[in-house]
């Protein structure tokens, strides 16, 4: 095979370490491999939701050196050296949910769970600052995520109670 | 009637394992030794399928089979279909394609990036033939063909009528009439459709899926797998979201159970955004309307007289199962007798339609508010009034309405009030005045109605046929309650039920009811195929109404033995025993009882204590009939009672239009719905929100379009628009409940009523917003280039 055509059909391979979750990890990954499908495939982060694999639906969102970004638009190489945050990092454990989840459960955030993990990583992002926002402002913030069951009202309404959550824990 | 669990806002059970990312959702799902398919799919509108060379592809390393049509052709029947004979398919094209995106050819590899370089290597040789892609063009004689067997692109035609139109409208003091066209949408959830597929033990072909009512539709996967229906499991996953799109997919789990016979291993399919836009076999209704609608003078509706040509696409799965639809609740809330329709389907190079939440009663009834509106307008009257002038009085309910659907309840007034009382409309009148006078601004109010009818019956599916090949008349649903020998609760599920909506809160919701157990100490689990009793899932708003029927069916029989063990325990009769708080006690003595865990142990490990001729254990299983449907008359005259469990709702949007943009905002967005007794008011009213915002998308954002030669137009999501946050309204929320009569409980369906008034509500807030100009929404989506032009060509008129 013609170096191009290796690299054309994925052979080619890189080892790259990449902090996931508070964790080194060290693999050997195929170059072409996006960031999503090594989340998903290799580490079985399975959070990581493939909606359109083309940067617009959102539901791959991870947090990446803290911010979010589409991991289904990156490659996993391009994560070499840096750190990527799933939900898991906030509670990968149904029974003892970060205060973010919790938030979300207790205002139905959510229906068919798709978009969730992306919409309760971008809801740590945005609420980080403690800056309180206003609804049309959290709307604004959560644009860049797609859902198509709740209409983003109980979301909008799960974001203020986790910003409202964080801040008493704060006082 | 007050509950202790049914009607209090409750968490979900479902939520804690999303929330932590753990769905289980199909593409979570890896099976050792699995393989992955990719589809190459058709660039071409219309041709014929010379040959497909796959030679290069199977040369790759890491591909393990190719399969076309060819190989459907020999070793699979045609799929599923309750449409005309005499239009088939199969899950990849056979001899021609007849959209873009059609399936071609299924590439099996060791990865999905393996496959999908296969599918790059593939080379297809075609002969073209003519696009056919406007319905009417496509009704003449001349036109190419779609389905050479089936003689003609029109699919279907049929004329109804109940009661005389014609001379309803002779004594009418005003009759409007409209060209509208209601455009092409989907449900377009945020997860895709797929299967995974495996040869199992003993030979059964185990697909795992998350489309399908698996338990209905089972039989008809195994025959066009030409496999006996016993060797084929279909295992339900949660799905994230369907809205329809996945109520009857059937033809990935097929395809997915194709390549895994084929190939003798386990094989994924998981559509990627691009399969699903092109190729979900779940677009939505396509329709051009001529409808016409007559008054009296006061207002009073006396006709109704629709000419609908339905653009299905290149096939026609449910047949026209989408306007058996829309007779359900023809007339609306609205008392008029007069009713003809007249129905052409046609197919087209096109997607096929399939269900999407309102399955056609969303679009007739979209028409019907276009045409009150217009009326409204005509006569001097508030949108409000007409409607009230009109409505189906309470008194007047169980109502038959033209054609012999039953509404079973309603407040209609009621709930019109409610939704007036939470908005001040004259204040928003003199702004909208004030605004219009003093800052040039556009804001425009629309309020529309809508029937909810939900709980199909089977009849639906083939009434409008005149000869129905198999009129089926049940739709059940089942359900399974075992409590174990600790007194613990588990509810099994028969049918394909997690799809963004709540069953297993609502079942442990009914099962508390029924025991006074916690909710959220009940475990919920669902059945696969082999086990499942009879079931028809999900979809028309069916499901929370049903399941509780079933759910309720089961325990009164669970309660009826553990009733039995007390008695003979504490050497009582039966009647003189109460079941409260999860503990069989004596009436008027509650401090003589049995908690349900003694009485599960006894059931369990003390046969000899247990009453002469009962068995051990604690499980009992009831299948729910729909709860009131009856047979159409052979000759169509009357459609019988097919969706007689009869919601409502009121919407009242408050839009600005920027007449130079063409941007709709939202200034105040007010929805009341009655769905009945309600299980969980945030649950419902997250459907109402979600409903509605897929509404918007519908009349301002979202089409699946086609050009002229049949190329497909919105091939992702930076063509097909959903809304955003930012495009979504802070709605407020009212609720009304009118129980039916008819259902356990008195539960309506509640799942789609959001989606079916919303387009109607804010068509008519962009026609007041730009009423001067002449603005008036006929074409959905209303586009801002639609708009700016309708402004512009006002202005220059002025």
């Amino acid at each position: 095979m013609t170096a191009s055509a290796a690299a054309k059909y994925g052979t080619t391979r890189r080892t790259m370490t990449v902090r996931v979750n508070g964790q080194g990890v060290t693999r050997e990954v195929s170059t072409r491999t996006t960031l999503a499908d090594f989340l998903r495939d290799e580490l079985d982060l399975v959070s990581v939701h493939l909606g359109c694999e083309h940067g617009e639906c959102g539901c791959c969102t991870v947090l990446f050196d803290g911010h979010s970004v589409r991991s289904c638009l990156m490659l996993a190489v391009q994560a070499d050296g840096h750190a990527v945050e799933t939900v898991e990092s906030l509670s990968a454990n149904p029974a003892e949910l970060h205060p973010i989840q919790e938030a979300f459960a207790e205002e139905q955030g959510l229906q068919c769970g798709f978009c969730t993990p992306a919409m309760v990583l971008r809801t740590k992002e945005i609420i980080e600052t403690g800056r309180e926002l206003t609804d049309a402002e959290v709307r604004h913030e959560i644009s860049g995520i797609l859902c198509r069951c709740t209409g983003y009202q109980n979301i909008v309404n799960a974001v203020q109670s986790a910003a409202g959550r964080r801040a008493r824990g704060r006082s | 009637m007050t509950y202790t669990y049914i009607g209090k806002d409750r968490r979900r059970i479902e939520d804690p394992r999303l929330l932590v990312g753990r769905g289980g959702y199909i593409a979570d799902l890896k099976v050792p030794g699995m393989l992955h398919a990719a589809i190459l799919r058709s660039p071409l509108p219309h041709a014929w399928i010379r040959s497909v060379d796959a030679t290069e592809a199977l040369k790759l390393p890491g591909v393990v089979a190719v399969l076309t049509g060819e190989d459907c052709k020999a070793k699979l029947n045609p799929c599923m279909s309750f449409g005309p004979a005499t239009i088939t398919q199969y899950p990849l094209a056979v001899d021609k394609v007849r959209y873009v995106g059609e399936a071609v050819a299924a590439v099996v590899a060791e990865s999905r990036y393996l496959a999908e370089d296969g599918v790059d290597l593939l080379k297809v040789d075609y002969q073209e033939l003519p696009p056919v892609t406007d319905p009417m063009a496509a009704m003449q004689p001349g036109s190419a063909l779609l389905h050479e067997e089936h003689g003609s692109n029109i699919g279907y035609e049929r004329t109804f009528e109940f009661g005389d139109v014609n001379a309803a409208f002779a004594d009418a003091d005003l009759v409007v009439e409209d060209t509208l066209h209601w455009g092409r949408c989907a449900g377009m959830p945020m997860e895709t459709t797929g299967a995974v597929a495996r040869p199992g033990f003993n030979g059964v072909l185990e697909i795992s899926c998350n489309s399908l009512n698996f338990s209905y539709f089972c039989f008809l996967i195994a025959a066009t797998l030409r496999i006996p229906s016993n060797k084929l499991t279909l295992r339900p996953v949660p799905a994230g979201g369907s809205f329809g799109s996945k109520l009857a997919a059937h033809k990935v789990p097929t395809l997915a159970g194709f390549l895994a016979l084929q190939t003798g291993r386990p094989v994924s399919y998981i559509e990627d955004r691009l399969d699903h836009l092109t190729n979900s076999d779940h677009h939505g209704c396509d329709r051009f309307y001529e409808a016409r609608m007559g008054f009296r003078a006061d207002g009073t509706i006396v006709g109704l007289d629709i000419d609908v040509v339905d653009d299905y696409g290149a096939y026609m799965q449910f047949g026209v199962g989408h306007h058996g639809n829309a007779f359900s609740q023809v007339v609306g809330p609205y008392r008029f007798r007069d009713v003809r329709y007249r129905l052409r389907a046609v197919v087209t190079d096109k997607c096929q339609q399939g269900a999407y939440r309102g399955f056609g009663s969303e679009v007739h009834n979209w028409v019907l508010e276009r045409l009150v509106d217009q009326g409204a307008a005509r006569l001097g009257l508030a949108p409000e009034e007409i409607r009230r002038r009109n409505f189906i009085q309470p008194d007047q309910f169980p109502y038959r309405i033209p054609g012999g659907n039953l509404y079973d309840s309603g407040d209609y007034p009621a709930v019109l009030d409610k939704a007036l009382s939470m908005i001040d409309l004259d204040r928003w009148r003199r702004e909208q005045k004030r605004l219009r006078e003093e800052e040039g601004r556009c804001i425009g109010i629309g309020l529309a109605t809508t029937q909810e009818r939900s709980v199909f019956s089977a009849t639906e599916f083939w009434f409008l046929l005149e000869k129905p090949t198999f009129p089926l008349t049940s739709s059940p649903e089942s359900a399974t309650v075992t409590i174990d020998p600790t007194g613990s609760f588990q509810l099994l599920l028969h049918c394909q039920s997690m799809w963004g909506n709540s069953p297993e809160t609502v079942g442990a919701t009914v099962l508390a009811e029924e025991f006074g157990i916690p909710p959220e100490s009940v475990n919920v689990r669902y059945a696969d195929s082999a086990h499942a009793l009879p079931g028809t899932g999900p979809g028309g708003s069916r499901y929370t109404a049903m399941v509780a029927g079933a759910i309720r069916g089961a325990s009164r029989k669970l309660r009826d033995k553990l009733l039995r063990i007390a008695a003979h325990t504490l050497e009582v009769p039966p009647d003189d025993l109460e079941l409260v708080d999860a503990r069989v006690q004596v009436r008027g003595e509650p401090e003589t009882g049995l908690t349900i865990a003694e009485l599960a142990g006894t059931a369990y490990f003390f046969a000899l204590n247990l009453p002469e001729g009962m068995t051990s254990g604690l499980e009992e299983s009831y299948t729910y009939d729909h709860p009131y449907t009856t047979l159409p008359a052979p000759d169509g005259s009357d459609l019988g009672v097919f969706y007689p469990i009869m919601g409502h709702a009121c919407h009242i949007a408050v839009v600005e239009v920027d007449p130079d943009t063409g941007i709709v905002s939202f200034l105040d967005y007010v929805a009341v719905h009655d769905a009945g007794t309600i299980v969980n008011p945030r649950s419902l009213g997250g459907h109402v929100t979600g409903g509605a915002v897929q509404g918007i998308g519908t009349t301002l954002y979202e089409e699946l379009a086609y050009d002229e030669n049949g190329q497909f137009q919105s091939p992702t999501f930076r063509d097909y628009l959903i809304p955003t946050a930012g495009e979504a309204p802070a709605f407020r929320i009212g609720h009304v409940q009118t129980p039916s009569p008819f259902t356990e409980y008195g539960i309506k369906g509640g799942g789609e009523g959001g989606r079916m008034v919303a387009p109607a509500a804010v068509s008519g807030a962009v026609d007041d917003a730009l009423r001067e100009y002449g603005m008036r929404v006929r074409r959905l989506p209303v586009k801002p280039s639609e708009i700016v032009a309708t402004v512009q060509a006002g202005r220059s008129n002025s």
